[in-house]
């Protein structure tokens, strides 16, 4: 495939034609916050929206995961209206995730805390009041626990679950703020037949949302 | 001409002329009742077997029709009598009884009621024609033309009156030359954007076949009913203009996407779509062209955001109504990853006139770039409710004044919502703003797809702004962070301040929310959410103040800051109005026989305002609370019920 050579943040980057400039920055070191992008989730999710940087002639920031790379390209992951953006953007979603990190099994691997770490925003937001969203937590299935109030909506479990695997157990149901990860038929998670063994909705996880249950105590 | 579509288009239209001659014979009795949803709450459809029924009591032979809605909601029930010795004569306001009286008196006796007559159709010596309206010196009828006058569910009325003469031109012509023609024609999109038509052909046309053609009548905005109300009466108009359209771009499937919650409209369609199919201008070869089109349509459950284009083609495929991420252009991967061109219901109806007359005829009306007309649907606090059709550059106040017949019930003008929940909030001093896609634009509103409400004296413009954010928070898609999270921090900000709670920092915050979710949303759900809340600071940032600094609605709106007062100086003591309205028997008579109300029962509900008579007006509204004079307690009170 040709590559296409660009600048990022200064740094000569190439990249195979039609990648994402999220993934070219990536691979060459340079960080960009992403809650919500995989490599291989086509098109783009584009949910979570902390992945903008700005481009070099380009009117307004633009996400780096739906976009692609191009011969010339000048690209800076900072400015003042990325990192306005970048900020806003995380502290609404830290609004309304639940900060239970002392119990929660996300632990070291939480994507949340690496967007905190690498971004200097802090994990309880200072000026968005938290909103409680109170949803019931299912600890139906034999091994995944299921609690919605940590979840933020990134879907990426929706579309391993739906596209990888071939499931199709999870889903989103309601609108707006009450926006929800949930079951197809909204049927407890224990219900369905997940393919045994398949992880892959914990592992791609970011919060702690889906998690590993604890094995039960003899 | 001999080429198999004009032959096949003169064949219709002479069997659809003679099909009709009883309709158009001025010596024949016709009936036409307009039983669009507008006129069926009105009751409308009463009024049509009312007729039925005397017509058959005093032995006149005549015909009654249904027809849709001629843009004048607020006068429903209507009906437009014809019969010899007068012109086809509307009246207004009618019940079953009227139906009866006016069988006797106009269709027997040519005698016309003045009292309910809006009009007459054609100029006459004995009713004073239509066209005399105030309104109607400003309108420019073209979708509008038919509408109320056409049998909508008859094809062969609608070919007698000129449908699908347009197609047939269009299908003699090359594809590209009418791009063109609609290119010079400066149509645009009428669905809120305003983006040229010709250029999302010309972008379609680039990527291969198979081509999908989208009709979007979603119309998810409150207070917003055009695209219903045209559909609903003239329906051949937008198929004849999705065949043209689908010739031009080269799909042979069309889907109509309408929401479930337009029964009536999804009837009518499918028995128009049944009737072109019968006469082959949909089907595998659309009017002799060798061209084949099908048309089906998708009804959506009536979500907002499934009006929005990506969002619409995920629904009918069947997915969740989710707006994706651009590019790629729905011109080059939409519906099931083909190229889609998808436009509004008004656009697409808007090319047989454009086909039909030329666009030399199309854009003789319109500013520099906004060619054409426009059409809105009026409503809130309107005197004549309903659909008008102007052309561009026409001012608000116009529109607003003249055609819609101004603020009723004496009231002051305040603001005029235009766009939906998308769009802004206009103070009187933007009146003179012409309509405009950018002009209006430039205002901090948008054309939108048509709604425009009114708002007068009493309508507070930071409930307005809660109002629509509260809309807008519901019908997010939950996809994105600030659209979801942001909309909803937004809402509780706004009512903050309509319950007193605000402060100098909510504005700020509000402020600031506002930037971020309109920079940071992924589709224009999000983006142009916080419009009514941008527009209203603007235009009316003393409103806000007020709540905020004083804990003043200056409407009276907001419950939490005022409380309605009985002036002891007027209330007339004898009479018991205003106790016997109040539903919480919040109303109690003091030792002086004065009326007084228990501030800690009553909900707000204004019935004692409207209830104590015009001569008294002693119930008053006062905000801040502050203001209210002390009170005597209830006498009972603390003795609980009996
Ligand atoms: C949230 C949202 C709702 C929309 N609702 C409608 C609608 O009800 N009807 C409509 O025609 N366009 C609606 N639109 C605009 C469409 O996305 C699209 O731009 C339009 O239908 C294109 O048609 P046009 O080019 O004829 O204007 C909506 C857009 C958004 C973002
Ligand atoms: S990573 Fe780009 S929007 Fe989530």
């Amino acid at each position: 495939m040709a590559e296409v050579t660009l600048t990022i943040d200064g740094q000569t980057v190439t990249a195979p034609e039609g990648e994402k400039l999220l993934w070219a920055a990536e691979k060459a070191g340079i960080y960009i916050p992403h809650l919500c992008a995989h490599p291989d989730r086509e098109p783009p999710f584009g949910g979570c929206r902390l992945c903008y940087v700005e481009v070099d002639g380009w009117s307004k920031p633009v996400t780096s995961c739906t976009e692609p790379v191009a011969e010339g390209m000048v690209v800076s992951t900072r400015s003042e209206r990325v990192d306005r953006l970048v900020r806003s953007g995380f502290e609404l979603l830290m609004s309304v995730h639940d900060l239970d990190c002392k119990v929660c099994p996300a632990k070291r691997d939480c994507g949340l805390r690496l967007v905190s770490r690498k971004t200097k925003v802090k994990l309880r937001s200072g000026t968005l009041p938290k909103l409680d969203r109170g949803l019931p937590i299912d600890e139906s299935h034999p091994d995944i626990g299921m609690n919605p109030n940590r979840c933020i909506l990134c879907g990426l479990c929706v579309w391993v679950c739906d596209e990888q695997v071939g499931a199709g157990v999870l889903s989103f149901a309601q609108r707006g703020l009450d926006t929800r990860l949930t079951t197809f038929d909204s049927e407890p998670l224990g219900a369905h037949d997940c393919p045994t063994d398949c992880m892959r909705c914990v592992d791609i996880c970011p919060t702690g949302a889906l998690y590993r249950k604890a094995p039960p105590t003899p | 001409m001999s080429d198999p579509v004009t032959q096949r288009y003169e064949a219709l239209r002479a069997a659809a002329d003679e099909a009709c001659e009883p309709l158009i014979d001025p010596d024949a009795i016709l009936v036409r009742v307009g039983t669009a949803t507008c006129g069926r709450s009105a009751g409308a459809l009463e009024l049509e077997t009312a007729f039925r029924e005397s017509l058959d009591k005093h032995d006149i032979a005549g015909r009654v029709l249904q027809v849709g809605c001629m843009g004048h909601c607020y006068a429903e029930p209507m009906a437009t009598l014809t019969s010899p010795g007068l012109p086809p004569t509307v009246y207004h306001h009618l019940n079953p009884f009227l139906a009866e009286s006016l069988v006797k008196s106009h269709l027997r006796d040519t005698t016309p009621i003045y009292d309910f007559v809006l009009g007459g159709l054609e100029e006459h010596d004995l009713v004073p024609a239509l066209d005399y309206l105030p309104r109607y010196g400003m309108e420019h009828r073209r979708l509008l033309a038919r509408c109320g006058i056409v049998d909508p569910w008859s094809i062969q009325h609608a070919i007698a009156m000129g449908s699908y003469e347009g197609l047939a031109r269009a299908l003699c012509r090359p594809a590209d030359d009418i791009v063109h023609e609609v290119e010079r024609a400066g149509l645009r999109g009428m669905g809120g954007a305003g983006f040229p038509m010709w250029r999302k052909w010309a972008m379609a046309r680039k990527f291969e076949a198979p081509r999908y053609l989208i009709c979007n009548a979603d119309e998810g905005d409150p207070g917003a009913f055009m695209d219903r109300t045209f559909i609903e009466s003239d329906p051949h108009a937008l198929i004849e203009g999705m065949i043209i359209a689908a010739y031009v771009i080269g799909a042979d499937q069309g889907f109509i996407y309408v929401r479930a919650e337009y029964p009536l409209a999804v009837r009518v369609l499918e028995n128009a779509i049944a009737q072109a199919r019968e006469l082959g201008l949909l089907g595998p070869n659309v009017m002799g062209s060798g061209r084949g089109f099908e048309l089906e349509i998708m009804q959506g459950a009536g979500a907002f955001v499934c009006g929005e284009s990506s969002a619409l083609m995920a629904s009918i495929e069947g997915h969740r109504g989710m707006p994706r991420v651009r590019p790629p252009r729905s011109a080059e991967v939409g519906l099931f990853g083909r190229p889609t061109v998808l436009n509004n219901v008004k656009t697409l109806s808007s090319l047989p006139y454009l086909l039909r007359e030329g666009a030399e005829a199309f854009s003789a009306v319109g500013t520099e770039r906004s060619k054409g007309t426009a059409v809105f649907a009026l409503a809130g606090k309107t005197a004549n409710a309903g659909l008008v059709e102007v052309p561009m550059g026409t001012t608000l106040r116009d529109l607003i004044f003249t055609i819609g017949g101004g603020i009723p019930n004496g009231k002051t003008f305040k603001a005029v919502q235009i766009g939906g929940p998308s769009g802004g909030c206009l103070p009187d001093d933007q009146l003179d703003v012409a309509i405009d896609f950018d002009a209006l634009d430039e205002a901090g509103a948008m054309m939108g797809s048509g709604g425009m409400v009114l708002l007068d004296e009493d309508n507070c413009m930071v409930e307005t702004a809660r109002f629509f954010l509260e809309f807008t928070q519901r019908e997010s898609c939950g996809k994105c962070t600030f659209c979801r999270i942001g909309t909803k921090h937004m809402l509780d900000l706004l009512t903050d301040i309509v319950e007193g709670r605000g402060t100098p920092e909510h504005l700020d915050k509000l402020v600031t929310l506002s930037e971020d979710v309109e920079a940071g949303s992924l589709c224009n759900l999000g983006k142009t959410a916080p419009n009514p809340v941008l527009t209203t600071l603007k235009y009316f940032r003393d409103e806000y103040e007020a709540h905020i600094n004083e804990s003043r609605c200056p409407s009276c709106e907001c419950n939490e800051l005022f409380a309605y007062y009985i002036v002891p100086e007027k209330c007339a003591r004898a009479c018991d109005a205003c106790v016997g309205s109040c539903p919480v028997e919040a109303i109690f008579t003091n030792r002086k026989r004065l009326k007084v109300i228990d501030q800690d029962l009553c909900v707000k509900c204004n019935a004692c305002l409207t209830a104590c008579p015009p001569d008294y007006d002693a119930v008053v509204k006062i905000s801040p609370l502050a203001d209210l004079p002390p009170q005597e307690p209830r006498p009972d009170a603390g003795k609980g019920g009996e």
